[in-house]
This record gives C-alpha cells, structure tokens and sequence, in this order.
C-alpha cells in the first residue's frame, strides 16, 4: 500500500498538504503584521501629541493637555524584573533538565518532569496571589540584609516600598513561572545527545560532569537559548502576577536603580488601566507602550536567532 | 479577561461566604428576598434579557439587587459586568448594553483632549435625554492599621498632609493633637493608593480638594495624585493595610469592614463623625442637584459641616435612556431599578457596605423611574 500508491494521487495529496502549510505559515505571519500595524496606527496619534520625550519621560499624563508620556520607568521595571528572573531560572532550569536526563533514575525522572511541567500549569494569578501574600513577606530578610550590607551599590539602595511588592520579589516570582518552559526545552534537547558522544567522553576517562561539559551541554546551547528566550518573552509579557505583587509608585517618586523599588511594566500598566481607556488619544498612549513592548520582544528573540545560528555553525 | 477571572475569582469566595452564612442563619436568599417584592404581579415582572455594564464599586450592592429581582421575576436576566464606569459610559453610548453604572454623572462638557461630550452623546444613542439615577451611595472608608489604636480621629487637612506625605510617622504633633488620649506609635506612615484609574480616588481627591485645598492642591482625577504604593483595585488596598502595620488607605466602606480595618472618624469641623449608613445619607441629603428635571445629577458639598454628616463618599449612578427605543427592554429597566431604588432593597445594602439613599432622594428618583417609556 505505501509503497505502490500512484504517483498522481500522491501530488494531489501533497499540493493539499503543502497548501495548508503555506496557508499556515502565511497566516502567521500576516497576525503579527496586522497587531504590529494595529499599535503602530492607535499609537501613532498619541505619539504625535506626545509633549515629553517618549523614551526618556518618566512622566504618564494622558488624561489632559498637554499629553505627556514617556516611557523610561516601564521599560526599566520591565528589563530589570525580567533579567532577575533569567539570572535565576536559566541556571536552574538548565541544572534541572541536567538532572532529569542525566543523573536521575527513569522513574524519578518521569515524575520530576511530570512535576515541574505542572508548574506550567498553575494560572498566573495564582502566582500573583501567592507571591504577594505567602512567598513575599520572606523576602524581607534578604532585603534587609543586602540593603544593610550593599546598600551603598544603587541596585540595592533602600526604598520605601514593602518587601512582598518589590521588582526583586516579582523577579523571583517570574523565575518561578518561567522555569517550567526552560526546563522543559532543555530536557527535551539534552536526552537528543547522541549517545556516541557520551559514550567517547566517558571512554576517554571523562567523569559524568566532564562528559556533561564537554558532550551535552555544547550539543544543548541552541536549545537552551531559544528555551531561555521563549521563557524571557513570558517573562517580559507576564501580567497578572506582576500587577498583583508589584507596588506601584506615585507621580513624580524620585528615580531609583534599587531593585527594591516598585513600578509598573509595560504589561500590568496597561492591563491595570484598560477598563479607562475613555479617549483615543489615552489608549494610544497605552499602546504606544504596547509598541515598545513588542519590539523589545522582536529585538530579543532576532539577537537569540543569530546567536543560536551561530553557535549551529559552531557545533556542526 | 484575567482581571475579569480575578473578579470572577472573588465573587466566587463571597459566594461561598455568603452561603456559609445563609446556612447558619437556617435560610436562603430567596426566603430573604421575597417578602420585599410581595407586591409583584406580572406588569411589574416583565421577562427577558437586560445588559449593563460599568462601575465597580456598586459590583455587589446591583448583584445584591439583581439576584433579588430575579427570585422574585424567574423569567427576567440581568447581567451586569463590573469593568469600570469609563467602559461602561462607553459600552452605553456604543449602544452595548441597555444600561450603564457609574461613579460619576454623565459630564455636560468635554474632557480635555477628546472632543465628544458624553451627556449629548449618550442623549444621541437613546435618541432621547438619558438619565442619570443615583441608586447606591458608597462611603469611602479612611482605613488603617495601627496596633493599638482602636479610634481615630482626622480632619481634611491631616487628611490631605498624611496622603501627600507631608505627615509621614504616625506620632506626629498634628495627628495627636486632633487625637488626645490615643497612644500613637512612632512608626512610619505607609500610605496605599489605587493603581488603576479609580471613582473611588477620584471621589476621595474631589474630598481632599474641597475640604482641605490649602493642603492637597492636586486636582482631583481618577488617577492618584498624592505619595505612597500603589495596589491594584480595593482589594488590593485592603489586604496591603490589612498585612502592613502602620499602614492607612482609602477605600470602599464594605472592603475595610471585611478586612477588619481600622476606619478613621472624620472631623469636618462640627465634631468627629463615624461611618454609618444614616451619616452618610445626611451628606447626601445636603447634595443640591445639577441635572435638569428627571436627570438626577447629585452635586455633593464634601466640605459639609453639617452635624452628624459623613462627607467622603461617591454617589453610583444608573445611566439609562429615558425612553428606550425597544419597549420590552423599557419596561424591564422600569421593572428591575423600581425593585432596586425601593426602600427595603435600599435598606438592605447597608449590611453589605453601602448607605441607603436619603428618603428625599429616594423619592425623586422613585418618580424618575415612573417617568421611564
């Protein structure tokens, strides 16, 4: 039956086939060119009345004239959230997906992949809820300890905001829910090791740490970087937990580095807002901040392609 | 929508809340909810479907209503969803929904940076005057958390010093000298605003800006204008008083009585005043009106010193056509704010946080209502 199907059937089938799959790649590609065109046309109005340097105002007075709106606050609560969490859960990610394809025996395995695929799972407001009402008063001893101890160092300068709503504390949180996804990848990458490998660095007296340097991680770096980035977009576009755990600050609070400060991000400001959005000119204003957010996330994920084809060009 | 599954999220405990509490008392809601609509024969319980949207600071006093009408009026629905009065004025004049909620009358002139003036736009949906009814008073509770301090006193002006971060410990000379006796800790103030764009700040600045303008100069906008942290709705307030000693916000009446608040007494210049249904119904009763005939639009005196008045509060309003150009839904909105605006549905949103509308309130606009085709 496979083998003696006629040929003209075949190219009937393989037109369809091959039709929907340009169908759906074009489809896709033409969503994101209507909701990039979609910001760009709400926000271009907005951007044009702007009274205050868009990219550097830490100013939000969209409700009168003049409009004044920038977007410098945002951008820096959003970076720096989503950096703390890659710093933590890339390493602990990648150490999971290790253990889980390397060290741990095939029942242990199944489960813990079973479990932190569950932490998938779990809706974002549930991370909101707990992150600001169990998980967050405790943080309030390693802020005080890095605000005495490295206070002078303006990361960790004293603010006033409470420890259960600081951007380090939505960090931690946003590494929680992120880690899910890079380890899932990473798990997936690192059992496609090809076993000659292992088997060579062993042969040549590596010890399993050795053959994990040398053998798995090289073959996994691609992997690891788009899961990393897929993870880092969730990170960057999370929105609920982020609008539940964080405090927001009032209009004209001095500037801060402190990772102890509150903020709002691109996402949780809009989303906080969006039941106001009572002129064109606001939304446009909101949107334009939805822009910024969407490039920031294009330009990501375009540095994480070139670096991944590059480190392919490397390992291959 | 994640917002919506939040509110969703938190109707469904109060739910369960209430339920537990049914089932203690030995009845139901609809035992509870019958007797009051005794009267109803079918003219007042025409069936069919309502849809209204808007403010959420009456979310559970209209819930409170709608679920009573409906145990009375099995084939009418009403489904009300609590985005904010800003979309639910817009959602009215897009002609969405048959009716809106919101903590703010329909405005006669522009806002700045939009052409469209929202009564003429709204009267050009109906294709009639759309009214304005004041339905539920929501007193904004001044909320803290201060061990040992089980009675505090506040004028406007420390008001307005400690939510603009002029006062900042709560020992402070000007809060123990409005406050003798009190044993008032040397801690700092932490003071909590509403993130999102809010009626309830609004409301809360219009207070500050009456009754203390000296001190808070800020003109009063949904957005907050004074210091401190910012929390994500009235729960979000709440609960961050509620965990933070030493921590003071504005709020709901019905979110600081659930969250066993501290709730200051207010002090507008003839004596302190506690929060309770009767003081704040003598503020409204001493609001003059600024819409013309049926168009019920409460103009409130917040610097009152009327005795025995509580002067911060926001005023909810149905928004509805005054003659709707489809009869059935008229006579259903008819049918559902007549059970809503009556004296013992009134009555009985105090035990959820509201004030009833003072009795001559409650008669105009008892006449509006009978004025709706």
């Amino acid at each position: 039956m496979t083998d003696r199907v006629p040929a003209g059937t075949g190219r009937l089938g393989d037109r369809i086939f091959g039709g929907t799959a340009k169908g759906a790649g074009l489809l896709v590609i033409a969503i994101v060119t209507l909701i990039a065109g979609f910001l760009v046309s709400q926000a271009l109005p907005a951007l044009a009345k702007d009274k205050a340097n868009f990219l550097t105002s830490t100013q939000w007075n969209v409700d009168g004239t003049p409009l004044q709106f920038g977007i410098a606050n945002l951008l820096w609560v959003t970076v720096l959230s989503s950096v703390i969490a890659m710093l933590i859960a890339v390493p602990f990610g990648v150490g999971v997906a290790l253990f889980i394809t390397q060290y741990a025996p095939a029942w242990l395995s199944r489960t813990a992949a079973t479990l932190v695929d569950l932490l998938a799972a779990v809706p974002s407001i549930v991370y909101g809820l707990w992150g600001l009402q169990v998980f967050g008063p405790h943080m309030s001893g390693i802020q005080d300890f890095l605000v005495t101890y490295l206070g002078w160092f303006p990361l960790f300068s004293r603010s006033g905001i409470g420890a259960a709503s600081t951007i380090l504390t939505v960090g931690v949180v946003l590494s929680i829910m992120v880690l899910p996804i890079i380890t899932a990848l990473s798990r997936e990458v690192f059992a496609q090791t090809p076993v000659a490998n292992k088997d060579a660095a062993l042969a040549l007296g590596a010890t399993r740490w050795e053959m994990i340097r040398t053998a798995v991680l090289p073959f996994g770096k691609p992997g690891v970087i788009s899961a990393s980035m897929l993870g880092l977009g969730r990170a960057l576009g999370e929105t609920v937990a982020v609008m539940i755990i964080l405090s927001a600050l009032a209009d004209g609070t001095a500037w801060s580095w402190s990772v102890f400060h509150g903020g709002e991000t691109f996402a949780s400001k809009i989303a906080n807002n969006a039941a106001e959005f009572d002129s064109p000119q606001k939304a446009g204003a909101f949107l334009a901040a939805g822009l910024v957010l969407f490039l920031l996330t294009f330009v990501v994920n375009s540095i994480a392609r070139i670096v991944i084809n590059r480190s392919k060009a490397f390992s291959e | 929508m994640k917002t919506q599954s939040r509110q969703r999220f938190a109707s469904i405990t109060g739910v369960a809340l209430v339920g537990v509490l049914a089932l203690s008392a030995c009845g139901s809601d609809n035992n509870a909810a019958a007797p009051g609509n005794g009267a109803a024969n079918a003219a007042d319980c025409p069936t069919g479907t309502l849809n209204g949207e808007g403010s959420s600071a009456q979310k559970n006093a209209i819930e409170q209503a709608i679920s009573d009408f409906q145990a009375t009026c099995s084939g009418a629905t009403i489904n009300y969803n609590p985005t904010g009065s800003g979309a639910g004025i817009k959602q009215f004049i897009a002609g969405q929904v048959n009716f809106a909620g919101s903590d703010s009358a329909l405005k006669d002139v522009a806002k700045a940076g939009s052409p469209s003036i929202e009564q003429a736009d709204a009267d050009k949906t109906c294709g009639s005057p759309a009214w304005n009814l004041p339905m539920v008073t929501g007193p904004i509770a001044v909320a803290y958390n201060v061990k040992g301090v089980d009675k505090l006193i506040m004028t406007p002006s420390v008001t307005a010093k400690i939510f603009n971060g002029v006062i900042t410990t709560w020992n402070d000379p000007a809060i123990a000298a409005i406050n003798p006796g009190a044993t008032l800790p040397a801690e700092a103030i932490k003071v909590f605003f509403r993130s999102d764009e809010s009626g309830t700040t609004e409301n809360f600045t219009k207070y500050l800006h009456a009754a203390a303008a000296a001190d808070w100069a800020a003109d009063p906008a949904k957005k907050w204008s004074g210091k401190g942290e910012g929390k994500e709705k009235s729960a979000g307030v709440a609960n961050a008083v509620k965990s933070t000693e030493g921590g003071i916000t504005y709020a709901e009446w019905s979110y600081a009585k659930d969250n066993k608040l501290g709730i200051a007494q207010i002090d507008n210049g003839a004596g302190p005043v506690e929060l309770t249904g009767e003081a704040v119904g003598k503020a409204v009763a001493v609001a003059t009106q600024s819409g013309t005939g049926n168009n019920i639009k409460l103009q409130l005196d917040y610097a009152t010193k009327e005795a025995g008045a509580y002067p911060i509060l926001l005023v909810t309003y149905e928004i509805v056509c005054s003659k709707a150009k489809d009869p059935a839904k008229a006579t259903l909105v008819k049918a559902f704010l007549k059970s809503f605006a009556a004296a013992d549905e009134q009555a009985k949103l105090q035990a959820i946080g509201y004030a009833p509308l003072p009795s001559a309130v409650q008669t105009k606009v008892a006449s509006a209502i009978e004025a709706l085709s």
